[in-house]
């Protein structure tokens, strides 16, 4: 069908529609609490481990170095980051990864607490991590996505069309004199782009491309992504507590992974279950909004990384 | 087992590269908060 075909080519091939999303997720983030705890930015690195295991362990099961690359992104846990590496690196698999991509996003709830469980120790997930509710100045909350863009753009310069629309939407909301753009980007842009993207992709999607053994395969290898992201989060909180004095609750590093809010969520919950008193809420969050950024490095790297 | 050695290639860098990413804006915001504090 001709507009399907044009929709895909004007808006999947030329990349705008996750850029459109990326200036959308922008306006939605608040990126005070991580300014107020700028150390949960590691955790937005540690936690994209599973991205690069799970493009190693395609790369061993026979797939070409860009198709793994596109299929471990799915650990990056963000869709719109997933579907721009895929579309560039191998567009014949853009429909089984986006699908992966979504649906393990909407799975954080169910696939994070048996791996956090499985890490830590009852008394790991009990520790308590003051919060300093310190309010971060409007001027700071403007400065950071500029600094953020500039910054990326000299040290990973492929990285500067997604950080660089991500920090864009996020100016909008910070700025204070755009509200009316910046509450567009957050409901009338994503809802439509969304809608775009979702009806294009699915177009892709005919029985024969779409109906076989790599598609089950990709969709496994995205929940060990999503496993071993979570691990690498966790894992990386130990080994800081290590070395650290006020130790750090393991669950946190697993908010490192992308999807906000939802995996912040999941660790408040297993924070609750754990000592019904314990409130790590706004830890999870700063390290889940490092996620966001920690996600969009990693598209950006593979993309100058793999040739 | 080429296409294997090379993603592991890719994972050290990767991983390397985005903590070092990660590294500068951790010392960005710090030093911001060092040199001007009037602005947090």
């Amino acid at each position: 069908m001709k507009p399907l075909f044009d929709l895909y080519e004007a808006g999947i091939k030329s990349e705008l529609f996750p850029l459109l999303i990326f200036v959308a997720v922008g306006a939605m983030i608040d990126f005070g609490p991580l300014l107020t705890n700028p150390k949960m930015l590691l955790f937005g690195g540690a936690a994209q481990f599973g991205i690069f295991f799970t493009m190693s362990m395609a790369a061993l099961m026979g797939y070409s170095l860009k198709e793994a690359a596109s299929i471990g992104i799915i650990g990056a846990a963000d869709g719109p980051t997933s579907i721009y590496v895929a579309s560039q690196f191998a567009e014949h698999l853009l429909a089984p990864i986006s699908v992966a991509a979504y649906s393990y996003m909407s799975l954080v709830p169910i696939i994070q607490p048996p791996v956090i469980r499985a890490l830590t120790t009852l008394e790991e997930r009990k520790i308590r991590m003051p919060y300093e509710g310190r309010s971060v100045s409007k001027k700071v909350k403007i400065l950071f996505p500029i600094v953020v863009t500039v910054i990326a753009g000299m040290i990973a310069p492929v990285s500067v069309a997604l950080v660089g629309f991500l920090m864009f939407g996020n100016l909008l909301r910070e700025c204070g004199v755009t509200d009316r753009l910046a509450k567009s980007a957050q409901n009338e842009l994503a809802n439509l782009v969304t809608i775009l993207l979702g009806i294009t992709i699915g177009s892709t999607m005919s029985a024969d491309k779409f109906l076989n053994f790599d598609t089950i395969k990709i969709i496994s290898m995205g929940l060990v992504a999503f496993v071993f992201d979570t691990a690498g989060g966790v894992l990386f909180a130990k080994f800081l507590n290590l070395f650290t004095k006020n130790k750090i609750n393991p669950m946190v590093g697993a908010a490192g992974i992308s999807a906000f809010p939802m995996s912040s969520r999941v660790i408040q919950r297993e924070a609750q279950k754990a000592d019904p008193t314990n409130f790590i809420l706004m830890q999870a969050v700063s390290a889940n909004v490092a996620g966001q950024i920690g996600s969009i490095i990693a598209g950006g790297l593979i993309l100058a990384l793999v040739k | 087992m080429d296409v294997f050695f090379e993603s592991i290639k890719v994972m050290g860098f990767g991983m390397l590269g985005i903590f070092i990413v990660i590294s500068v804006f951790y010392a960005m915001v710090v030093l911001l908060g060092k040199v001007f504090p009037c602005l947090f």
